[in-house]
């Protein structure tokens, strides 16, 4: 599955905000959105965001910036997320980890060369009890190990 | 006849290959001519044997697992001739690892569709609710505060009083936010109850609603949990139809809303006046206290904030009395606690019981184990905050004060199972380095402590004026736990100094330079 994004339009993204800006505390679901529409959130996007919901510039870049989910421009064509925290940890995570940026040629929070693969680490897919767990675009997948995680790769990389 | 079978949607069983059941067993179906439907419950908990798929007989549910998808032709025949099959659990709720249990809480997960409100209502559902609504704010208050429940969320705190200050305070308007932000590795509670019982929840934070005097409520729900999400959103929708929802709940003429709104992948967002911030769209910065968030809370407002298992306990404390809640326990922690069995282990996943059971038990008898096969070497309760525990600690029972003079804590009752190929130092290093890639930066112990932390944990392993640098680590960690404005970096020294008191062999190995010169 690759995600298919639109690319950045001031009008639609004006559309996006408009849609949300009258909820209590909008700014996180707005990103989001912008997110969800464009794969990342553009930066041209801050300062509309902060006039709808009549912020500053920089309150809204300060969000935007505070959270990890938040991207600055578009991931790679798939994303493989391997879980890195501590149930993961425990039943081999680590070694998975380091396999996978062998294979792919890049460290965790990175993209490939050829814009194929975003490889990140995640803290907690909360699915410790089938630990070591990942999710590609969106799909999650448990009991990982070398066989599995290697088919994993080998399907982002497709 | 048509025959029933159920096939979990939760997450968990959808990761190792769920989905993929299904269709095969509507493919198999198909091919024999066998008419079948097929209900997506959550699950039960049992992880290690999911995807765990059961079918209706007159004896009750049969269950099978773990299934993969080539198994789907095999089980549908088996399941028609009522005859054996490899793969054959028997009754489910006679599997002798949920029959030890007391579920309370997660009484219907893994039972009921959780896209039926009437199946919810067939198992006892909203029956809380139709309860409090013939009582006075007070008398839930009284209910719930006899019940004695405490947070489940980690700090522990009486839910009973919590929901009185905000009663008692007078405000044009009032929230009760859910913090579904469970960011601890090892836990997983929260999500299986909002995928699996998510009317639950709603009935819960309505009830809560009723007894202080809100109308709104918020469930601020973690981005990494995008089926928890899905779930709800269907159930407010479902609820909103079914009149439990809405501006008149239940036939009332009082009004209830809930709104469910999603995280953005900032861990320290758990913390309560940090999700608050968050959902208020500013950046998770926690906030000082007091104002509590029962006189403070969101947009300024007094607001009860509690977890999901929290909220979703008070329809059981309505509907069955306070006293049948109060009546399971070991001393000041009443009822039960779903904890969580995760990580190296044999028999992972989710086991409500009353407080009180050893950590021994949960690990060795329960949870079977390492899954490696190999002896526990520590235990990490109650997440990246919690402290490691090693073997000579098993015998602490399960409770808030028990764990906490032990210098550990049980947190929202994650239970992570490491086996002796773990190396402690490490662990230490990463409570420090995930304290500090999450830290909010408003406190200076927190912001800076945690970096310099595992810059000192780098020169203790590598053999650099060890036992200076193991005497500043304890000096570090006091400033951390008591000069810290939250349970991040007030807590990250449970894991560091747990780690560094039961295992301190495995920061005083040879260093790699001195091997090295060997």
């Amino acid at each position: 599955m690759t995600s298919v994004y639109e690319p950045w339009n001031e009008a639609r993204g004006a559309e996006i905000i408009a849609e949300h800006a009258e909820l209590e505390g909008a700014t996180l679901v707005i990103l989001h959105a912008l997110q969800e529409a464009f794969g990342y959130v553009p930066e041209p996007a801050i300062p509309m965001v902060a006039a709808a919901l009549n912020l500053s510039r920089a309150e809204v870049h300060g969000v935007f910036t505070f959270y990890h989910d938040f991207r600055k421009e578009p991931a790679g064509r798939h994303v493989l997320k391997l879980c890195r925290a501590e149930a993961c940890q425990a039943a081999g995570g680590d070694a998975l980890a380091a396999r996978a940026e062998a294979k792919l040629g890049v460290a965790l929070g990175n993209t490939t060369a050829d814009e194929r693969v975003t490889l990140e680490p995640i803290y907690c897919l909360g699915l410790c009890a089938t630990a070591p767990s990942a999710m590609l675009d969106g799909r999650l997948v448990g009991r990982l190990d070398e066989a599995r995680l290697d088919a994993l790769v080998k399907e982002a990389q497709r | 006849m048509t025959m029933r079978l159920f096939v979990p949607r939760d997450a968990a069983a959808v990761a190792v290959g769920a989905d993929e059941v299904a269709t095969a067993l509507e493919r198999a179906a198909e091919t024999r001519g066998l008419q079948i439907e097929i209900v997506r419950t959550g699950s039960r908990g049992l992880c290690w044997l999911e995807p765990m798929v059961e079918v209706a007989t007159a004896a009750g549910r049969v269950a099978f697992g773990p299934v993969s998808d080539t198994d789907a032709a095999s089980l549908l025949d088996a399941m028609v001739a009522d005859g054996p099959h490899p793969l054959r659990l028997g009754i489910a709720d006679d599997i002798p690892w949920l029959k030890r249990q007391t579920r309370l809480t997660f009484a219907r997960c893994g039972v009921v569709d959780p896209r039926s409100v009437e199946d919810y209502r067939a198992h006892g559902g909203y029956k809380g609710l139709e309860r409090a609504l013939t009582l006075t704010p007070d008398e839930i208050l009284a209910d719930v505060t006899t019940s004695g429940l405490r947070g489940r969320g980690g700090a522990g705190f009486p839910t009973g009083i919590k929901w009185k200050t905000v009663a008692q305070a007078s405000a044009d308007r009032k929230y009760i936010v859910c913090n579904a932000d469970e960011g601890d590795s090892g836990t997983f509670a929260d999500r299986m109850l909002m995928e699996g019982d998510p009317f639950l929840l709603l009935e819960g934070m309505t009830i809560a609603g009723l007894a202080v005097g809100a109308t709104n409520g918020f469930i601020y729900c973690r981005s990494e949990y995008p089926h928890a999400i899905g779930a709800l959103k269907s159930a407010i929708a479902i609820a909103h139809k079914a009149g439990v929802l809405g501006a008149d709940v239940a036939g009332s003429k009082r009004a209830f809303d809930i709104e469910v709104r999603t995280g953005a992948g900032a861990y320290v967002c758990g913390e309560e006046t940090a999700l608050l911030e968050s959902l208020e769209g500013r950046r998770g910065v926690v906030r000082a206290k007091p104002p509590l968030p029962a006189h403070k809370g969101l947009f300024g407002l007094p607001t009860v904030i509690n977890n999901v298992l929290s909220l979703a306990a008070a329809p059981f404390i309505l509907a069955e009395g306070a006293k049948a809640y109060a009546d399971l326990g070991l001393g000041r922690s009443r009822g039960t606690m779903p904890v969580q069995l995760a990580g190296n282990i044999r028999h992972g996943g989710l086991f409500e019981t009353a407080f009180g059971v050893s950590l021994g038990e949960l690990v060795d008898d329960i949870g079977g184990g390492t899954a490696s096969g190999r002896p526990v070497k520590a235990v990490q309760v109650g997440g990246p905050l919690g402290a490691y525990f090693p073997r000579a600690l098993f015998g602490t029972p399960f409770d808030y004060e028990a764990f906490a003079a032990r210098d550990g804590l049980i947190g929202h009752g994650g239970v992570v199972v490491f086996d002796d190929s773990v190396d402690m130092a490490r662990q230490a290093r990463f409570a420090f380095e995930f304290c500090a890639v999450e830290s909010c930066g408003k406190c200076t112990p927190c912001r800076i402590g945690s970096t310099r932390g595992w810059e000192t944990i780098d020169r203790i392993v590598a053999g650099t004026s060890r036992e200076a640098n193991l005497a500043l680590i304890e000096d570090l960690c006091q400033t951390m736990r008591l000069g810290s404005l939250c349970a991040l970096g007030g807590f990250t020294p449970y894991p560091v100094m747990s780690a560094l008191k039961h295992f301190p062999e495995d920061f005083r190995r040879p260093s790699p330079r001195l091997q090295a010169a060997e």
